[in-house]
């Protein structure tokens, strides 16, 4: 069934979309990520003009990830303490990486730019945490306990406060911290950050897996609604039809996630996110090194 | 053949003007987007009104539709350094975002050069490309780039010899417009020519317009921006709820 589209001026196949929507949905759920920087190329792929992909794409996300959110409050592995923390700290590095951009921006060449940041970042947390967790499979399977948290300087720092579901007491500073810089780069690489997130909260806050989900889902929702509002108000690129399409199946798919994820050992869970990230950034390389079959590309004028 | 009957009389009630005339007839001069738009198919028949004999040199009939034209930039990748990246930029001034051009013959016969530039026929040079030659030196290649891109999406379409002829006076053809249409007017021009000279030019309009639930989310997008963002935060944390409300009942049950 064709279904056209309002504001991308384009006719899509509507069951495409639907499991898309399902599939990212699913994904959502499962490793506690947005899923914008694998639904992106793939709206891309299928004609969808990029503004409005990436708009309307944030729309989506409030949708799976308050589907997400609701099954992981039920089974009490959101941190909220700490994702109140996160976000705050997410805003503020939101509000400076604007700048860093279009400071990046003057200079020239900046899609380039966040390209090679893109996969860089994608290939060092991928490989690190495909290490990290095939390591830590293979000490649970000869019965080796892995001490993951170590007591290091973060802990001497001041102003702790004691996030309960997580199992902490630590400084407020190295959370917001974490949200500031996770915050910028989702500024400017513009993704939401889950998939920065996740293992930065993980690897540098020491959270458990299980909580590390629910709470990233959290902060996703505010972050992607302030941005659905700000491409609302200024693009006019959201459109709601593509979005119903895509969120329909997106909430359906967060809830099976959630199940699935919570039925997983944790280090099986961060192995996963771990190959789909390296698979992403795989993809990006593959683009960037492979000579493409068309070399021209069209843009309305203007666009950066 | 109640259309043929109704132009003969339209012929009869027209006052004389040129030699040759053209009297034109669309399936539809409005097209309807609707949310399950699949394209549309317009017929284009007309008559040919003339008030001499036949002359000796065959007539051929040259049909355009254009949409909206605007501004596009056409990028170049090149490698740099081991890896693919955009490095060249042509700004066309305006590029239609629809073309199809339909002739009774190869357009070359059918119209000569000259008269391919004074009316802006064939789809290169539909395309305004004042400034591009400054911006690169090989601008040509970006133009036929875009050509290239377009005709693969069936938004430009090269039709020699879809426009059916007989006994010099009636013509018709029918123009498929793919799904994935701009709003807009969209031009229509019919040329006679004799001897690839234009003898008779026409020129219409097909009104290409979203309607009802298209129409209402479009103008709201654009005139309420606010309101339309909160109403998809509010659709998107329905959604979320109710699926997520849905679930625990079947988990229940």
């Amino acid at each position: 069934m064709q279904i056209y589209l309002p504001i991308a001026e384009v006719s899509v196949n509507a069951f495409l979309l639907l499991g898309l929507g399902g599939l990212v949905g699913v994904l959502s759920g499962m490793f506690g990520v947005g899923g914008g920087f694998l639904m992106t190329p793939l709206l891309f792929f299928i004609g969808i003009p990029p503004a409005v992909a990436v708009a309307t794409e944030a729309n989506q996300i409030v949708a799976s990830s308050f589907s997400g959110v609701l099954a992981h409050l039920r089974r009490k592995t959101v941190d909220l303490r700490m994702g109140t923390v996160l976000l705050i700290g997410g805003l503020v590095g939101a509000a400076l990486g604007v700048v860093v951009f279009n400071y990046l921006k003057s200079l020239g060449q900046v899609d380039l730019l966040v390209k090679l940041c893109y996969v860089l970042f994608l290939g060092v947390v991928g490989g690190m945490m495909f290490v990290e967790s095939l390591r830590a499979i293979r000490n649970t399977r000869r019965g080796v306990l892995s001490r993951r948290r170590k007591h290091g300087w973060v802990h001497g720092l001041p102003f702790k406060i004691r996030f309960r579901t997580s199992g902490l007491y630590i400084s407020v500073i190295p959370p917001l911290v974490v949200g500031v810089c996770v915050g910028i780069l989702a500024a400017i690489m513009g993704v939401g950050g889950g998939f920065i997130m996740v293992p930065a909260m993980i690897y540098l806050l020491g959270m458990p897996t299980k909580v590390v989900v629910g709470t990233s889902l959290f902060q996703i929702i505010f972050v992607t609604a302030f941005t659905t509002m700000l491409h609302a108000t200024t693009n006019y690129t959201v459109d709601v039809a593509l979005a119903v399409l895509l969120l329909v199946g997106g909430v359906i798919g967060a809830q099976f996630g959630t199940t699935l994820g919570t039925r997983m050992k944790a280090e099986q869970l961060r192995i996963l996110l771990a190959i789909m990230v390296l698979a992403v950034c795989g993809k990006l390389a593959f683009d960037l090194l492979v000579q493409p079959s068309e070399l021209y590309s069209l843009g309305t004028t203007g666009g950066h | 053949m109640l259309w043929r009957l109704a132009l003969l009389f339209v012929m009869a009630a027209l006052p004389l003007r040129a030699e040759e005339e053209v009297v034109l007839g669309l399936s539809s001069d409005r097209v309807a987007i609707t949310a399950t738009f699949e394209g549309s198919d317009i017929l284009i028949f007309g008559a040919v009104k003339r008030e001499i004999a036949i002359p000796d040199t065959p007539l051929d009939v040259v049909i355009t539709i254009s949409g909206p034209s605007l501004p596009v930039t056409v990028r170049r990748k090149s490698r740099e350094f081991g890896i693919w990246v955009n490095t060249a930029m042509v700004d066309l001034d305006a590029a239609p975002s629809f073309y199809a051009v339909a002739t009774t013959g190869p357009l070359n016969e059918v119209l000569s050069d000259t008269e391919d530039l004074r009316h802006r026929v064939s789809i290169p040079r539909a395309i305004r490309s004042v400034g591009a030659a400054t911006m690169a030196a090989d601008s040509e290649r970006f133009i036929e780039a875009l050509i290239r891109i377009k005709r693969e999406d069936d938004a430009y379409q090269m039709r020699e010899g879809a426009v059916a002829i007989d006994q010099q006076t009636l013509f018709r053809t029918a123009i498929s417009m793919p799904a994935n249409l701009t709003e807009g007017t969209y031009q229509t021009r019919i040329f006679l020519t004799r001897g690839g000279r234009v003898v008779a030019r026409y020129e219409t309009e097909i009104d290409v317009r979203k309607v009802g639930l298209e129409r209402f989310l479009f103008t709201m997008s654009r005139e309420q921006p606010f309101l339309y963002g909160l109403m998809s935060l509010t659709i998107a944390i329905f959604a979320g709820w109710s699926a997520s409300a849905a679930f625990q009942v079947l988990r229940r049950g």
